[in-house]
């Protein structure tokens, strides 16, 4: 059948079952928003303020729903502004699809208007880019394209349409195929003979090692990673947890793998890690590390690192294996699959004496109960008030670090945050995303004053969709977390980090439509956020907090695993 | 350690700055490169020497498999393998000079391509230590220019990569 090159990429997009996407127009992908439009029963587009938010927002609905995200983009400008949103969905293997139209073929490498080299710019921040410069590769393309996102280790890819390729009188022969099916297709059979494009699977003598080495063992610290959550490995992970009656720390990213109220948690590891992980980490004889790449906010110093314990390393990312801490034993494949096969070779172990030993080490500070609002205080409130499912998008910093002590996630996909590329400004889109991919679902957006600045402008978004996203902003009047390090390792130069300036964010909550509230105390946190629960409209909470407080315990960047600086 | 890595890619524009790429953001330092197309015209080999440990190397390779571009990639072992590269000098020469240059010459096995009233241009392929031995040979008597090609390998016997 010969249909429009247009209409052979929104055919490949509903191939892929998707109907969400995120984007911004301009001149080169005209061509596309113009086919969109006769789309627009079947695939709904959000209209962000930025491209940097309709990046963080296709990332924030595939890592809220464990589908791909789609973002469009115009060339030049348009793309550029994805690229922060490229680097973070990659650096927290996110599996998201970037579309951009670049000039035509004839306009090409002549610096034209609006021209830019985007798929080398997006080269190490992407799984693959794709130039397409024949109409006839758009369905091999697509179809590859969103294989390589979705399988393996997940992350994005980026496709540029040359706009003559987008032309409405470009024909092509197209034929749809879903794509359960379309993973057999040319482009993508031809790839699959050179990698893998399925996990690995996993090697059975590589388990059975592991079950003898847990076997051995008398003191086992579990690791929860993001490849728990990417993998959707939960369920697998909490039985392996329980089977081996193992405290378990947890990563940033593996933030809702696995649950934070459980009795085994020991909560966060690494720089600000919990007593409890991080004195484990340093006390254990077997450390299982799963779907976790011992970035350096968890293996601070890899040479000391769980210096009495072997490590073993399950990851589906062969690369990841020796790259930053040399391991005794490994298992590549998914999280998924690795734990299945572990759980149904593994006995009922108990290890009461340590868990005596570490777990009490992670008894919570209590809630503070003085009149100024505490961060604690602020999220104590929020926890009481929410349903326990609600999702939870941070942007960085104090705010994030606090959120993520604080909260108890119980599934993949609850806590949404930029734990690898760390960036502002994360957190709006992705509340955005999450909404649109969750809408019976609660969301809630902790930021800070200067992460919130950065993006704010995305609440124009938040009021055009009617999205009932909660802002919390710590409103600190300072970059907290860069204030702390100048506190603590900088002789209190606190240079360029006071934000003693607008804007008023009830007033700029106003001008967008929305509703705010700035509250200075417990009670008015409480009250603003019932309002907040059910005005039905986004809500921006101004909370007025200290510019002194501190995310405890801290442990210095290079520094051992138990050498805190804050406790 | 000097490493010879062989990788089948993709022919078609782009990948080799991929492939750069790459190397160049993770700091290995590429020691000498060397492409051209194979029997295949869809497949370029890539030839690439790099001088580092054996955990550089193996991380190297495989952050190389998971390029979607790279069909094959195999570091070649250093005592089997086959590795020659091409080089044309060109020097000043002289009635004088000219019967020293063309001893040298022979001994290594280079072939003189040009010869003009004041210089010699000689080619050579052979192996990088041969290369730099005909090099030193050749620099008292003012080398003009060198150009070298890079290292291209394959392994010994019947097998491929």
């Amino acid at each position: 059948m010969k249909i429009r090159a247009t209409q052979a990429i929104m055919e490949c997009l509903l191939e892929q079952e998707v109907d969400t996407v995120f984007g911004y127009p301009g001149g080169t992908i005209l061509n596309l928003y113009d086919e969109l439009y006769n789309y627009k029963d079947k695939i709904t587009h959000i209209l962000t303020a930025h491209e940097q938010g309709a990046s963080h927002a296709a990332d924030g609905y595939a890592r809220s729903t464990g589908k791909v995200g789609v973002c469009f983009a115009t060339s030049g400008p348009g793309a550029t502004n994805l690229t922060t949103g490229i680097a973070t969905a990659y650096m927290d293997s996110s599996p998201v699809v970037f579309i951009t139209c670049n000039v035509s073929e004839d306009l090409l490498g002549k610096d034209s208007f609006q021209e830019v080299d985007i798929t080398g710019i997006a080269m190490p921040i992407t799984k693959a880019t794709y130039l397409v410069r024949d109409p006839q590769t758009i369905p091999d393309v697509m179809r590859q394209a969103f294989a390589v996102a979705a399988t393996g280790r997940p992350g994005p890819v980026l496709i540029d349409f040359l706009k003559n390729v987008t032309f409405l009188n470009a024909m092509i022969d197209y034929e749809f195929i879903p794509w359960t099916q379309n993973r057999s297709c040319s482009s993508i059979r031809a790839l699959s003979h050179s990698h893998e494009l399925k996990a690995p699977e996993p090697n059975l003598g590589d388990i059975d090692k592991l079950v003898e080495m847990i076997a051995q063992s008398e003191r086992p610290l579990l690791i929860c990673g993001g490849g728990v959550v990417r993998g959707r490995a939960h369920r697998q992970f909490r039985e392996f947890a329980e089977k081996l009656d193992s405290p378990v720390a947890i990563t940033v990213m593996g933030g809702g793998g696995f649950p934070g109220a459980h009795p085994l948690t020991t909560g966060m590891i690494g720089m600000h890690g919990s007593q409890a992980s991080n004195v484990a980490c340093n006390e254990c004889d077997l450390l299982i590390a799963v779907g976790c790449r011992f970035s350096d906010r968890v293996a601070l110093q890899p040479d000391t690192f769980a210096s009495q314990a072997k490590i073993v390393h399950i990851d589906i990312d062969r690369s990841e294996i020796d790259k930053n801490v040399l391991t005794d034993h490994h298992i590549v494949g998914s999280a998924k699959r690795v734990l299945e096969l572990l759980n149904k070779r593994l006995g009922q172990y108990h290890h009461p004496e340590w868990k005596e030993h570490i777990l009490p080490l992670r008894e919570k500070q209590p809630v503070e109960d003085c009149d100024k609002l505490t961060p604690g205080q602020i999220l104590d409130a929020i926890q009481k008030a929410v349903p326990h499912d609600a999702i939870v998008a941070t942007d960085v910093g104090q705010h994030q670090m606090w959120s993520i002590q604080h909260f108890h996630f119980e599934y993949p996909g609850q806590l949404l945050t930029s734990g690898g590329f760390g960036t502002m400004g994360f957190g709006l889109g992705a509340a955005i995303g999450a909404k649109m991919g969750n809408p019976d679902k609660v969301v809630i957006h902790t930021t800070g004053d200067g992460c919130f600045r950065m993006n704010c402008h995305e609440l124009a978004t938040v009021e055009h969709y009617h999205l009932p996203i909660i802002t919390v902003v710590f409103n600190n009047g300072t970059l907290g977390m860069v204030r702390q390090w100048q506190h603590l390792i900088y002789h209190e130069h606190y240079s360029q980090t006071t934000l003693d300036r607008g804007p008023d964010f009830v007033k700029l909550a106003q001008a967008y439509g929305l509703k705010g509230k700035r509250v200075t105390n417990r009670a008015e946190m409480e009250q603003a956020l019932q309002e907040a629960l059910s005005c039905g409209c986004g809500y921006v909470i101004d909370c007025q907090v200290d510019m002194d407080e501190m995310v405890r315990p801290m442990v210095a960047g290079g520094a051992h695993i138990t050498d805190f600086l804050l406790k | 350690m000097k490493q010879t890595i062989s990788v089948l890619v993709e022919n078609r524009a782009g990948v080799l700055n991929r492939i750069t790429g790459l190397f160049s953001r993770r700091a290995f330092n590429i020691e000498s490169l060397a492409v051209g197309v194979t029997d295949d015209p869809t497949i370029s080999r890539i030839t690439i020497i790099v001088d580092s440990g054996n955990s550089v190397v193996e991380q190297v390779e495989k952050q190389l498999n998971k390029l979607v571009e790279v069909i094959k990639v195999r570091t070649l072992e250093e005592n089997s393998l086959i590795g020659r590269e091409l080089m044309i000098l060109k020097v000043n020469a002289n009635n004088k000079t000219r019967q020293d240059i063309m001893t040298i010459c022979e001994i290594m096995g280079a072939k003189v391509d040009d010869i003009s009233p004041t210089s010699m241009t000689m080619e050579l392929s052979a192996t990088p230590d041969q290369l730099d031995t005909f090099q030193a040979m050749m620099r008292p008597f003012s080398i003009l220019e060198v150009v070298r090609t890079g290292v291209i390998a394959v392994q010994k016997g019947g097998g491929k990569i």
